[in-house]
C-alpha cells in the first residue's frame, strides 16, 4: 500500500518540522516528505489541506477494562476510542481483572490487540502478585511475554522494603518502574484534594504531602537501587519541584501528568461533579500552574489522557462513593490544542509532550515521521469545533469533567504503519474527500 | 459560576441542600415564617392544612431517631402524610443503589424527600435525578451540611440576640467532621455576622476553613472572649479516643465548657448545642442545664423552622 | 365611581355591632386590613377580652395553586377560644373562602359558643354560604375590580379601588 498525504501542516516535533508538505508512505513506514521518491505511484492521497499532519499520539496511560472489566469497556470499544482521538501508541495499566501478573494474561491482550489491527498495545505488567504488594511477579518473563515496564497502577505498596526489592529485581535487568506517588495512610479515605473545596463540601482530604511523603521515598530509593523510574499522573507543585531538583542532581526518572489536571482544578468539582472523582485529585489553580510550568521546562516529559473508562452506575452514587476515573482518549488531541493556546506554546512543542516524548521514554519507534520509522500518523483538523457529548464518544465510558463542553481540534484520520484505521474525511460534505 | 441547583428558574427555593450561597432573603424569609409557626404548637390543635394530601418520604440511609422525629413531627404538623424508611443495611445490601431507591419511592408519587446519609453530596445527587415538582431537603449529608440545623441555630440565635451585625459566635469542637457546624458557619455570614470563631484542637480542624469565614482559635480562654453565643458541637463516640485525640477526659479539661470557661464569654452570653449531647466531654451539666443554655428552646423552633422549610419548599413551582 | 368615606362606616359599624358586646366576646381580626378594623373596633367598643389577629395563609384553600404568601405573620389568639362568643371582623367580604379559612383556624384553637362576622364592605361575588352578621355597607362591584382598606398618611381608613 501506498499513500500520499498531500498539502498539509506538518508538524514532527522530533525532527523540528513544521512546514506545509506532503508526507509519502509506502510498507508502512514513511517513506519521504516533500518530493515523492522514483517511481512512487500512490493508491491512495488524502487532501489535507488546511488540516495538520503528525506522528500518532502516544499515550502514556490507558485503560482498556480487558481482561475481567468489560462492563465498563471492551478492546473493541476503547481501541476504536483511540484511533478517533488519534493515540496510535498506548501504555495499558495492569490493574484489569485479575492484574497483569502472569505472562498468558499478557500475552492473550496483545494477540487480541493486534488481532484489532488499531493502536500498538503496551502493557505494564504487575510489579508485585495480584498488585498486594508482598510477592515479586517473574518481570523478566513478562517483560518477554511483552511489558514495556512494570507498575503498581493505584495500587498500594506500603512496605518500603518490598518496594526496595522490586526496584532492585527490575533493575537487574534494565526494566522500569512505573510508580504513582502516593502515600497509603496519608490519602485514605480521601477523595478530593484537602483544602477549602473538600472542607466546604465534607468531603475526606488527600493532603499534597500525600504525594510528596511517597516521591521522597521513591526518590532516595531510586538513588540507592539504580532503578528506572517513572512517576506517574503528578498533581502538586512540590511534587513537581522535587522532581526538577532530582533531575538537576542527575537522576534517571522520567514523570508525566494526566491532562485533566492540567485543564481542572479542586473548584471544578462544583456540587459534587463525580466526573471529577479522579486519581490523583486535582488539586489547587497553584498546582495546576505548576504542573504547566513543569511541561514547558520538561521537569515533565509527557501528559496522558490517563483514559479510564467508568460506567455509569459506578458514577452515580455520592462523590465519596463514585469510581474515580474518566474518560480521555478521545480529548487528548483538543485538550492539547487548548493548553497551547492558553499557554501560548508553539504547537510542536505542545504536541512533543503526546507523541515524541512519551516514545522516548518507552523507547519505542513511534512519535514521529523520520524516514523510515513506522507510518503511525495523525491528521486533525485544529479549528474544529465539537461539542463533548455521549454520542460523540467512541468509548464505551462517557463520563468525563469535559461532558458538555466544546472543544476545539478534532481527529480526520489515523494511520496505523501506514494503514487508514479511521477516518472521519469520507462524507464530508466541506471537504472533499480525495481519494485516487 | 455554577447555577445554585437548589434554587428553581423564578429564583425560588426549591430544594434545601445546603445553606451555602442562599441570598439572604431566603433565609430571612424561613426564619419569618417559621416565626408563625411557633405559636401552632401551643394551640388546641397542634396542626394546620397546609400540606394536606402531601406525601413526604423521610429517607434516612443513615439511623437517626432524633432527627427523623423533628422531621415527622413538622410534616404532620403540616398535615402531610408521612412514611420513615431506614434504609441503612437492608435494600443497600441487595445492590439497590440510592437513585434506584428514588426511583421507587417517586412512582408512588411522593411530593417531599427528607434525606439524610453518611455521604456528602447524597442530597445533591438526588436533587438532581427527582422529577422537578419533587422537593428534596437535607437531613444531614456526611460532613457537608445540616442546613435546617443551621436555620433553627439561626433561629434561636436571632430569638436571643436579634442583631447579627453586632454578635462574636464562637462554635467549639469537632469542626472536622461537623455538618451542622459548615451550615452554621455559612448561615452567620450570609445573616452579616459580625466575627464567626472557631476552636477546637488543630486535629479537628479542616484545612482552609478561614475560607468558609471564620477566625480560627486553639485555646477557649482566647476563643471565647467576649462571645455573645457559644456553640458547642458534639464529639462522636469513636473519636475520643485514637490519632485524634487522646482521651475524653483530656478534651474535657482544655475543650468542654464548664462555668469557669463560659466565664470569658460575654456576661449574657447564650450557649447552644445541635444534640444529642456528652455531658462531661464537651460540656458540663450546670453549663448545659444553666440559665445561659438554650439547648431545649432549640428543639422546639426546631419544629417550626422545619414546617417552614416544608412550606416554602411545597409552594416553590406553583 | 364613589366610595363611602371609611372612618363614617366604622363608626356605622361599632354602633351596630355595640348592642351584641358582652363580657365573653372577643374581637379577632383578619391580617392586614381586618386586624386594623378590628384594633379600631375594639378600641371604641372597649371590649375588655384582648384582641386577637388571625393569619390564614396556613389555612387557604390555593396553597397547591399560588403557594405559601411571602409574608406570613403570626396569628395571635391571646385568650382562651372555649366557650368564647367571637366577632370575626375583616374588611370586605367577597368569596367568603377567608372566612372560611379563619373559621378552621379559630377551631384549631377551641370551641368557641358562637362566632359572628362583621365587615366593613361586602361586595357580594360570594361562592360559600357565608353571611356577615354586621355590615358597614353593602356595594356591588364588577368582578374585575377590587375594593381595599388602607391607610392614609395621618392614619385614617381609606378605601380603594383596585381594576
Amino acid at each position: 500500500m501506498k499513500l500520499v498525504i498531500k498539502g498539509g501542516r506538518v508538524i514532527d516535533p522530533k525532527h523540528g518540522l513544521d512546514a506545509v508538505t506532503d508526507v509519502y508512505i509506502a510498507s508502512g513506514k514513511i517513506a519521504a516528505l516533500g518530493a515523492a521518491p522514483a517511481g512512487f505511484t500512490a493508491q491512495r492521497t488524502i487532501d489535507a489541506t488546511g488540516l495538520v499532519v503528525c506522528p500518532g499520539f502516544v499515550d502514556l496511560s490507558a485503560r482498556l477494562r480487558e481482561p475481567g472489566l468489560e462492563y465498563k469497556a471492551t478492546l473493541e470499544s476503547e481501541m476504536e476510542a483511540a484511533m478517533a482521538g488519534g493515540v496510535t501508541s498506548l501504555v495499558c495499566p495492569p490493574d484489569t481483572d485479575p492484574p497483569l501478573d502472569e505472562p498468558g494474561l499478557v500475552e492473550m491482550l496483545k494477540h487480541r490487540a493486534r488481532s484489532l489491527n488499531k493502536a500498538r498495545v503496551f502493557p505494564l505488567g504487575a510489579l508485585t502478585q495480584k498488585l498486594e504488594g508482598r510477592e515479586l511477579t517473574e518481570m523478566a518473563e513478562l517483560s518477554d511475554a511483552g511489558c514495556i515496564g512494570f507498575s503498581q497502577a493505584d495500587a498500594a505498596l506500603t512496605d518500603t522494603m518490598t518496594l526496595m526489592r522490586a526496584l532492585q529485581y527490575a533493575a537487574t535487568f534494565g526494566f522500569a518502574v512505573w510508580l504513582r506517588p502516593q502515600d497509603v495512610f496519608l490519602s485514605r479515605h480521601g477523595v478530593a484534594h484537602d483544602g477549602e473545596v473538600a472542607t466546604r463540601l465534607g468531603l475526606s482530604g488527600i493532603p499534597s504531602c500525600a504525594e510528596t511523603v511517597a516521591l521522597s521515598t521513591i526518590l532516595l530509593l531510586a538513588r540507592e537501587t539504580g532503578a528506572r523510574i517513572h512517576l506517574c499522573r503528578l498533581s502538586t507543585a512540590a511534587g513537581i519541584g522535587m522532581v526538577r531538583v532530582a533531575k538537576e542532581q542527575g537522576l534517571a526518572v522520567t514523570c508525566d501528568v494526566g491532562m485533566h489536571h492540567v485543564h481542572l482544578s479542586e473548584s471544578d468539582v462544583g456540587f459534587f461533579d463525580a466526573n471529577c472523582r479522579l486519581v490523583p485529585p486535582l488539586r489547587t489553580d497553584a498546582d495546576r500552574a505548576a504542573l504547566r510550568e513543569g511541561l514547558a521546562d520538561g521537569t515533565v516529559d509527557a501528559v496522558c489522557s490517563d483514559h479510564s473508562p467508568v460506567d455509569d452506575d459506578a458514577k452515580q452514587v455520592p462523590f465519596g462513593e463514585a469510581e474515580p476515573g474518566a474518560t480521555g482518549l478521545e480529548l487528548l488531541l483538543p485538550l492539547t490544542l487548548q493548553w497551547a493556546r492558553e499557554d501560548r506554546l508553539p504547537l510542536h512543542r505542545a504536541l512533543a509532550r503526546i507523541t515524541h516524548e512519551p516514545a522516548r521514554l518507552l523507547g519505542i519507534a513511534g512519535g514521529q515521521l523520520g524516514l523510515g520509522s513506522p507510518a503511525d500518523v495523525c491528521v486533525f483538523d485544529p479549528d474544529t469545533d465539537w461539542q463533548v457529548d455521549r454520542k460523540a464518544l467512541y468509548s464505551q465510558g462517557k463520563n468525563t469533567p469535559f461532558l458538555g463542553a466544546r472543544v476545539q481540534g478534532r481527529v480526520c484520520c489515523t494511520l496505523v504503519e501506514g494503514h487508514v484505521v479511521f477516518d472521519r474525511l469520507h462524507g464530508r460534505e466541506a471537504r472533499k474527500p480525495a481519494v485516487s | 459560576m455554577r447555577k445554585n441547583p437548589q434554587i428553581n428558574q423564578h429564583g425560588e427555593l426549591n430544594h434545601l441542600l445546603t445553606l451555602e450561597g442562599l441570598p439572604r432573603e431566603i433565609l430571612l424569609h424561613i426564619l419569618d415564617t417559621a416565626a408563625s409557626f411557633v405559636g401552632v404548637a401551643e394551640r388546641e390543635v397542634k396542626k394546620v392544612p397546609l400540606l394536606r394530601g402531601k406525601t413526604i418520604f423521610n429517607l434516612f440511609f443513615e439511623p437517626s431517631t432524633r432527627t427523623r422525629t423533628t422531621f415527622e413531627i413538622a410534616a404532620k404538623r403540616l398535615s402531610a402524610d408521612v412514611l420513615n424508611l431506614n434504609i441503612g443495611a437492608s435494600s443497600q445490601s441487595k445492590g439497590e443503589t440510592v437513585l434506584d431507591t428514588v426511583d421507587n419511592l417517586s412512582a408512588m408519587h411522593a411530593d417531599m424527600f427528607i434525606v439524610r446519609h453518611a455521604q456528602s453530596g447524597a442530597a445533591h445527587l438526588i436533587a438532581q435525578h427527582v422529577a422537578p415538582y419533587i422537593h428534596v431537603i437535607n437531613a444531614g449529608d456526611g460532613r457537608h451540611a445540616h442546613p435546617t440545623q443551621g436555620l433553627l441555630d439561626m433561629y434561636t440565635i436571632r430569638h436571643y440576640k436579634p442583631d447579627f451585625s453586632g454578635l462574636r459566635v464562637a462554635i467549639v469542637g469537632d469542626l472536622m467532621h461537623s455538618r451542622v457546624a459548615r451550615s452554621e458557619i455559612h448561615a452567620l455570614n450570609i445573616l452579616g455576622t459580625q466575627e464567626v470563631r472557631v476552636i477546637a484542637p488543630k486535629t479537628l480542624i479542616p484545612s482552609g476553613v478561614e475560607g468558609l469565614g471564620v477566625k480560627v482559635y486553639h485555646n477557649m480562654a482566647a476563643g471565647l472572649a467576649g462571645v455573645d453565643v457559644v456553640i458547642m458541637l458534639r464529639l462522636q463516640h469513636e473519636r475520643m479516643k485514637g490519632a485524634i485525640l487522646p482521651s475524653a477526659q483530656e478534651y474535657f479539661k482544655y475543650y468542654g465548657l464548664t462555668p469557669e470557661k463560659l466565664a470569658y464569654c460575654s456576661g449574657d452570653a447564650i450557649v447552644m448545642h445541635p444534640g444529642p449531647m456528652n455531658r462531661g466531654v464537651e460540656i458540663d451539666s450546670s453549663v448545659a442545664d444553666g440559665e445561659q443554655s438554650v439547648i431545649l428552646p432549640q428543639v422546639t423552633f426546631g419544629i417550626a423552622v422545619r414546617m417552614a422549610v416544608m412550606s416554602i419548599l411545597a409552594s416553590s413551582g406553583s | 365611581m364613589d366610595l363611602p368615606n371609611a372612618e363614617t362606616l366604622v363608626a356605622h359599624l361599632a354602633d351596630r355591632i355595640a348592642p351584641h358586646v358582652g363580657a365573653d366576646s372577643a374581637l379577632v381580626g383578619i391580617h392586614t386590613g381586618g386586624a386594623w378594623l378590628a384594633k379600631r373596633l375594639h378600641q371604641r367598643l372597649g371590649v375588655a377580652t384582648p384582641l386577637g389577629t388571625l393569619d390564614i395563609s396556613f389555612y387557604r384553600d390555593d396553597f397547591s395553586r399560588i403557594g405559601l404568601h411571602p409574608q406570613v405573620k403570626p396569628s395571635d389568639i391571646p385568650f382562651a377560644v372555649e366557650g368564647r362568643d367571637i366577632i370575626l371582623v375583616d374588611d370586605v367580604l367577597y368569596t367568603g373562602r377567608t372566612i372560611r379559612a379563619a373559621m378552621n383556624e379559630l377551631f384549631d384553637y377551641g370551641r368557641p359558643r358562637a362566632i359572628r362576622l362583621a365587615v366593613l364592605i361586602d361586595r357580594g361575588g360570594r361562592e360559600l354560604p357565608v353571611c356577615p352578621d354586621f355590615v358597614g355597607e353593602r356595594i356591588a362591584l364588577p368582578q374585575h375590580q377590587n375594593i381595599q382598606l388602607t391607610l392614609d398618611a395621618s392614619l385614617r381608613f381609606v378605601l380603594s379601588l383596585q381594576s
